[in-house]
């Protein structure tokens, strides 16, 4: 006994690191990965970051018009985050097991949901390019359709949790289907909701920089265009920009958060 | 008898500003069972915990056979600290973990980096830990997970972990608070037993005056961080017992009465 | 939207009056406030995008009937089935070598970083250095790395890996600070040295936190694997897809991708769950 449960205890540990390192080397010759330029790459990206990618006086002169963009993309993250919040609730109520009409109904609805939040942003993106373009509006869908697939699935978890003691008082009071949902599901968990919907926005704004270079719109397409044309000062430019947005628009959902919560 | 341990003028003041301890002076034999008593904040806890340098005194000396704990440097106070077991009042066992990892954590302090960190024990270490646990009534317990087991078998895989260190001071903060009276009287006795049959010094917290009485040799009085009462548990009086509590002496009515009749 | 909006709206214009009388509740007014901020803020949005001469409404019915024909008459031309599938695995193995190299080096830093286990200094240090991290957005990484190391596998691993290292260490050392103090005093106070303490309670303790943390990141990186494949030529299916859709201009092409991604997504999303309710 004793004996064996030291040495099954070591094998499992020695059986986890084993299959790790074999997958990790299986992976590593698939995908060709080079393990030796990877290290190589770390200290010349800081030696090329040091010696040519930060903002001169004269990259200074695009600030204007990277801040334009930068507006456009985070006017873009809001607006498709805040829609898909709406459409979601809506979604969620049906799809969560305190309100759902029907069960297959319910199933439906957190199908649909399955499918929007699998597709990645990126495919999204490519997938819309065939019918707007290179529009502001296949960013808004393609942000807009993950955004609400993630969201669905969140607001219906928070409605199971936080709304179905609520619900059944209701219920058992004899309130119509509408007056709980507005009066009970959607209120007792918009605290929560709310909350998410703050991540999703925080995660859009980082999104929506990649969906501006395969769209061509936006802050992203700012950097592509700087970047493709070998002026790195002024895509350095663009880099802090994004960088303070997303570290205000992280704090300013941090200090919601914590008075709401 | 000869001093293990001594502490001469040790003091602890927070960074708040709360003197937590002030000119603590008291001095334990080897073999001898110590009980801390006083009121909640008098600080109890602090004061086990400056032994072993968990917290670091502000001034004084604390010191174990001679050496002067608080001048330690990090390799020097590890050592100390495997001299000194020590049991919680909330077990700190890891408890995802068996019964049996557990007790063999106390000799981690043995090893080196490599070896502790994989956690390889020789075969005399597991048996010795394997007869701790039979001593203790834990026989069926040994690979459980710790999160399986009552109130009382945890602490008293504490007490396993604490002996296979093969200290010479068993420091216990609160051992039983968390406890009902059975498994209360269970864990005294084989702390009572660890120092009468194997002279191991032990240096107990305690907030019941009744159960100090009955399983100590010298009970310690503290009030506000300062000694007030150093003796023998026979020498206990109500007066004493009204120096340590003072105005909260009233709501330990029940224990003061306890005192009297024994 | 609807929902939501009139939802607010009704709770203002009743909440007013409210406000005068009952004590100021901060809570509900932030509530309130960010909610029509965010109302506000969309309504101004979609005033001022730039909508070009595209007609709005039209587009919209064309997207729907594309989307109809892409994923009903899905069907490679110009990739077959097997180098689709062939992209799909390159993809998951970007994702995994991330996550793997992201994992090994974020519980290292991760311990640096949990209060409980290092100094305040190094705390305050590594944690400021990761919201850093995790602020510039993957794609940017990944088109950084690519200057010295050439578009391809190597800077997209590497890139990725930067941000993956951001998000665990977060995720990692609020694990560990989570945990149970007194575990870690018991340890210290038996004389145990601090990776005795990392490696037999620490990681043992946490370890399912970890587990579901990492997948959770891998699940992440699957989806950045593809997008960095679209966007930063890292192979695999995103980059399969990119082709298609802006090289090819094949539609139902796009829409086959689709569908082999949506499904090792859902297989991917299935497990996840799975993990996580067996880990509980």
């Amino acid at each position: 006994m004793q004996a064996s449960y030291f040495l099954k205890k070591r094998l499992s540990t020695a059986l986890f690191i084993i299959i790790l390192l074999a997958i990790t080397a299986g992976a590593v010759i698939l995908t060709g990965f080079d393990f030796m330029a990877g290290f190589a790459s770390i200290p010349k990206a800081a030696e090329w970051g040091i010696t040519q990618f930060y903002p001169t006086a004269e990259s200074l002169d695009k600030l204007p018009d990277i801040l334009d963009k930068l507006l456009e993309t985070i006017m873009l993250s809001i607006a498709s985050t805040t829609i898909a919040g709406g459409a979601a609730v809506i979604l969620a109520v049906l799809g969560s097991k305190t309100m759902q009409v029907h069960v297959i109904f319910s199933v439906i609805c957190r199908g649909i949901a399955s499918v929007f939040r699998n597709i990645d942003v990126s495919a999204w993106s490519l997938i819309l390019l065939f019918s707007f373009g290179q529009h502001v509006l296949t960013g808004f869908f393609a942000l807009f359709f993950v955004s609400f697939g993630f969201l669905t699935r969140a607001f219906t978890e928070t409605i199971d949790e936080v709304s179905s003691h609520a619900v059944e008082a209701l219920k058992a009071a004899g309130a119509g289907y509408f007056t709980i949902v507005f009066r009970s599901v959607i209120p007792s968990a918009i605290p929560r909701k709310l909350s998410w919907v703050l991540f999703m926005m925080e995660t859009n704004i980082r999104s929506a920089t990649l969906v501006g270079i395969l769209t061509g719109t936006g802050i992203g397409f700012s950097f592509d265009l700087y970047y493709k044309s070998f002026n790195y000062h002024a895509a350095s430019l663009v880099v802090i920009c994004i960088v303070a947005t997303i570290l205000a628009i992280e704090f300013v959902s941090n200090t919601i958060r914590r008075m709401i919560l | 008898m000869t001093a293990l341990l001594e502490l001469k003028h040790v003091a602890k003041k927070y960074n708040t500003g709360t003197m937590a301890l002030s000119d603590v002076n008291f001095s334990v034999s080897k073999g001898e069972f110590v009980s801390i008593i006083g009121p909640s904040g008098a600080g109890k806890s602090t004061l086990i915990r400056c032994i072993n340098r968990l917290i670091d005194a502000s001034g004084g000396e604390v010191r174990l056979d001679g050496v002067n704990v608080l001048n330690l440097n990090k390799r020097a106070l590890q050592q100390t600290r495997v001299k000194i077991g020590m049991i919680f009042q909330h077990y700190n066992l890891v408890e995802r973990l068996s019964v049996i990892d557990n007790v063999l954590h106390g000799r981690l302090g043995y090893k080196n980096v490599i070896t502790g960190s994989l956690g390889i024990y020789t075969s005399d270490e597991k048996k010795q830990a394997i007869e701790i646990l039979h001593s203790l009534g834990l026989e069926e317990q040994v690979y459980k997970r710790c999160d399986q087991l009552s109130g009382g078998q945890k602490q008293r895989v504490g007490i396993a972990r604490a002996l296979i260190q093969e200290p010479k001071l068993l420091l216990c903060d609160e051992p039983i608070a968390s406890l009902d009276p059975n498994a209360s009287k269970v864990i005294m006795d084989h702390l009572r037993s660890i120092c009468s049959r194997l002279g191991i010094t032990v240096l107990v917290n305690l907030h019941q005056v009744d159960v100090a009485m009955k399983y100590s040799d010298t009970i310690i009085g503290m009030r506000k961080g300062s000694v007030v009462y150093n003796g023998s548990a026979q020498g206990m009086k109500a007066e004493t017992i009204f120096d340590i509590y003072g105005s909260e002496a009233s709501d330990l009515g029940i224990e003061i009465g306890v005192t009297h009749a024994s | 939207m609807s929902s939501m909006s009139s939802k607010s709206d009704g709770e203002m214009s009743k909440g007013i009056p409210n406000l005068a009388k009952k004590p100021f509740d901060k809570a509900s007014f932030v509530l309130r406030f960010t909610l029509l901020s965010m109302l506000v803020l969309t309504i101004f949005s979609f005033i001022s995008f730039d909508y070009k001469d595209i007609r709005v409404f039209a587009a919209i019915g064309e997207a729907i009937n594309n989307l109809v024909a892409m994923f009903s008459k899905a069907q490679f031309t110009n990739f077959t089935f097997q180098d689709a599938l062939l992209a799909v695995l390159v993809t998951i193995c970007l994702a995994l070598l991330t996550t793997v190299f992201g994992a090994v080096i974020a519980l290292f830093f991760g311990l640096l970083a949990a209060r409980n286990l290092s100094s305040p200094l190094l705390s305050s240090l590594i944690k400021g250095g990761v919201a850093f991290i995790r602020a510039v957005p993957t794609v940017l990484w990944v088109l950084i790395f690519a200057v010295p190391a050439g578009l391809g596998s190597v800077a997209a691993v590497i890139g990725m890996t930067f941000h993956s290292i951001g998000y665990l260490i977060k995720a990692y050392s609020e694990s560990f600070e989570e945990l149970d103090k007194g575990m870690i005093e018991a340890l210290r106070s038996s004389g145990a040295g601090w990776w005795h303490i990392v490696f037999q309670a620490v990681i043992p303790s946490s370890k399912s936190y970890l587990m579901s943390w990492t997948f959770m990141r891998f699940e992440i990186n699957c989806g950045a694997a593809v997008a960095m494949g679209a966007a930063a030529g890292a192979g695999g299916v995103g980059f399969d897809m990119f082709m298609a859709s802006s090289f090819y201009l094949d539609m139902r092409e796009v829409g086959a991708i689709t569908w082999l991604i949506l499904l090792f997504a859902l297989v991917m999303e299935t497990s996840a769950t799975h993990l996580k309710n067996k880990l509980k």
